[in-house]
């Protein structure tokens, strides 16, 4: 479940940088004159990735004042949905989905990896810094099950064999291939495809 | 097996590409501006004897949604609003339709908005499909290029604006006035219906909100005719629909077939079978995590649709078939499910928010064979004070797969939990006790 306890440690400022700032005015402008507001999703996610994947209160506060709106509408939505990170968490931030169609194809076999290879206890750094991990509902892709999330991207097909790859290769210092890890394409029946096949071989 | 031809999504698996060119081959986009000449009235009437349904789990009829908007733009303006925010467990259909059949999408909501007078669409796309997001924006963006959408699209006369709004991992978004609430930049919590929001929606204007594949079916079911659409499935049940096969089969994917295929014909022939042969079954999950689970019995002779999973008391939902064989428990199956219905209730209703957490935590007990019999009961009681007594559709999401496990599976449940207190006095066991809040701090 989502790291919704506040951080202790709160930087003093915070504000938008170059990038950050045109991105938030694009968002802002796809919405009616007077209706900002609805920007305070996307602008929490922008501060998120501008801050290193997490929301420090003083990011809030100036969301708040950038979109002419109360504080405290800011801190609740900010702590309603469950993608806003208002705790540091790695730089790697594995999302292992143990809803159950990924646990009946194995997802807690996936989280005991976790526990071996990054920490006993979820939301916790790894020893190096640089990997935290977590147990998540459903991410929508479960006929690639079991799957997980680390940060943008979904890795699908998996098992506990190839989670541990996936983390020594990033101890390594590389980026490990998002996408299926049992070799099949997209959401295709493996080896026993019936359907589209003239599109296949087209 | 439905005919190769008669599929709509073309490229579910990618072969051919997403960009507009390969849609192009796939005959999006293919007379797209005579279909809007036609008018309104038509397009409505020709959605309406089509006889689609909404694909996003309830089923109402698309074109007498659509029929609910103004005919006359008052003083409001007019929105149309795409619910891609795809959370369901079980279901994975949109996701491949955002990233492989983007043009579907895109061609639908120009149809769509013109049908309901509406110049600005939002699609709202839960924030975990970030990438999926992204190809639908470039998409977007190659439509606006070649002025397929944008201002005078396709020299009809009509001006449409399509904006992505991304979501952030909140379930309850994909409830209609939920994802309304979060879209105006506030807490995810449902709106009391009347007002429906085809009058008073997004920004206090009519708004018209539709699922991603139904809106992605519109235009070949105009341009094929919806004749050809109806005369797949049955009466009131009618076309084609992508069917997410999970869960403890050979071969789980995403496949698009008639309406009422039976749902041995899907597991066996597309899915490669239940692993260790079909009478290795042991329950389905019909229409993703907040139906009613079907025993092996009754899934040997079913048919997927709307109206005969509602006579086998269940729904199609969003036709995310979840496997579940002889080698699980099926009673922590459940509980994970009513885990998940815990950690995804909004808190608005008493009877949703903490009635979600005490299934949870029974049925974890009744997993591990620590309550009493008569708790069975007591179990099914709660879930019919939850069922009908919230704002919205949640409470029953939450409350009907456990139903469906005591109505299918309580001897099961009583076999395993034969403890009573007052016989055996074992007081290591606590009764009552909320033993899951003590040992997961996080919970």
């Amino acid at each position: 479940m989502s790291i919704k306890k506040i951080h202790k440690e709160q930087p003093d400022t915070f504000q938008f940088n170059d990038k950050s700032m045109a991105a938030a005015n694009k968002i802002i402008s796809n919405y009616p004159d007077g209706k900002q507001q609805s920007a305070v999703m996307a602008l929490l996610y922008i501060a998120q990735r501008q801050n290193d994947n997490w929301i420090p209160l003083q990011a809030m506060k100036y969301i708040a004042k950038f979109l002419d709106m109360p504080y405290i509408k800011v801190y609740e939505v900010a702590t309603f949905y469950s993608m806003y990170n208002l705790s540091p968490v790695g730089k790697y931030f594995f999302q292992v989905c143990t809803t159950t169609p990924c646990m009946l194809r194995g997802a807690y076999d996936l989280v005991k990896v976790c526990k071996n290879k990054i920490s006993e206890k979820e939301n916790v750094l790894s020893d190096d810094g640089k990997i935290s991990w977590m147990e998540v509902e459903c991410l929508g892709a479960c006929v690639n099950a079991p799957m997980m999330q680390v940060n943008e991207h979904y890795y699908e097909d998996l098992n506990d064999k190839k989670l541990e790859e996936i983390i020594e290769t990033i101890y390594q210092n590389k980026d490990p291939k998002p996408g299926s890890y049992s070799g099949r394409i997209n959401a295709e029946p493996v080896n026993n495809r019936k359907t589209l096949l003239g599109n296949k071989n087209a | 097996m439905l005919k190769d031809k008669d599929r709509i999504f073309q490229n579910l698996y990618n072969d051919s590409g997403a960009d507009i060119e390969s849609a192009k081959l796939r005959n999006d986009w293919n007379g797209t501006k005579e279909i809007l000449e036609k008018g309104r009235e038509w397009i409505i009437n020709e959605v309406k004897s089509s006889e689609l349904r909404g694909r996003g789990g309830a089923g109402f009829p698309t074109g007498l949604k659509w029929s609910f908007a103004p005919k006359e733009v008052g003083s409001r303006p007019h929105y149309l609003v795409i619910n891609a925010d795809e959370s369901e467990p079980g279901t994975c259909k949109d996701r491949d339709i955002l990233r492989f059949e983007p043009h579907k999408l895109i061609e639908g909501c120009l149809i769509a908005s013109y049908a309901v007078n509406a110049h600005k669409c939002y699609i709202y796309i839960r924030g975990e499909y970030f990438n999926e997001g992204q190809k639908l924006q470039t998409a977007i963006d190659e439509a606006y290029k070649n002025n397929l959408i944008g201002k005078n699209a396709l020299n009809s006369g009509w001006d449409l604006d399509i904006y992505i709004h991304y979501g952030a991992g909140a379930y309850i978004c994909g409830e209609e006035t939920a994802l309304l609430e979060s879209l105006e930049g506030k807490k995810g919590q449902p709106r009391l219906k009347p007002p429906f929001p085809a009058l008073i929606g997004l920004y206090g204007c009519p708004t018209i909100i539709n699922n991603v594949e139904t809106v992605a079916a519109v235009p070949t079911i105009l341009r094929r005719g919806a004749k050809w659409f109806s005369s797949l499935g049955r009466p009131k049940n009618t076309g084609t629909k992508i069917y997410c096969i999970s869960g403890n089969v050979n071969n789980p994917c995403n496949v698009e077939e008639e309406m009422g295929v039976p749902l041995k014909e899907l597991i066996e022939t597309h899915a490669g079978g239940v692993v260790g042969g079909w009478d290795n079954l042991k329950a389905v999950i019909p229409g993703g995590s907040s139906m009613p689970m079907l025993p092996k019995e009754i899934c040997d002779n079913m048919k997927m649709d709307f109206d005969e999973c509602v006579e086998n008391k269940t729904g199609l939902g969003t036709a995310g078939i979840v496997v579940i064989n002889n080698d699980q428990d099926i009673i922590k199956c459940m509980a994970r499910i009513a885990r998940f219905y815990k950690h995804e209730s909004c808190g608005q209703c008493t009877p949703c928010r903490e009635g979600s957490g005490w299934m949870w935590r029974m049925l974890e007990r009744m997993a591990a064979g620590e309550a009493t019999p008569d708790e069975v009961d007591m179990l099914f009681d709660v879930t019919k004070q939850i069922e009908g007594h919230t704002i919205c559709a949640f409470g029953e999401g939450s409350s009907w797969p456990v139903q469906g496990l005591i109505r299918h599976f309580k001897d099961e449940i009583l076999e395993r939990n034969k403890f009573d207190p007052l016989v055996k006095k074992q007081k290591n066991i606590p009764y009552l006790v909320d033993q899951h809040l003590l040992e997961k701090e996080n919970a």
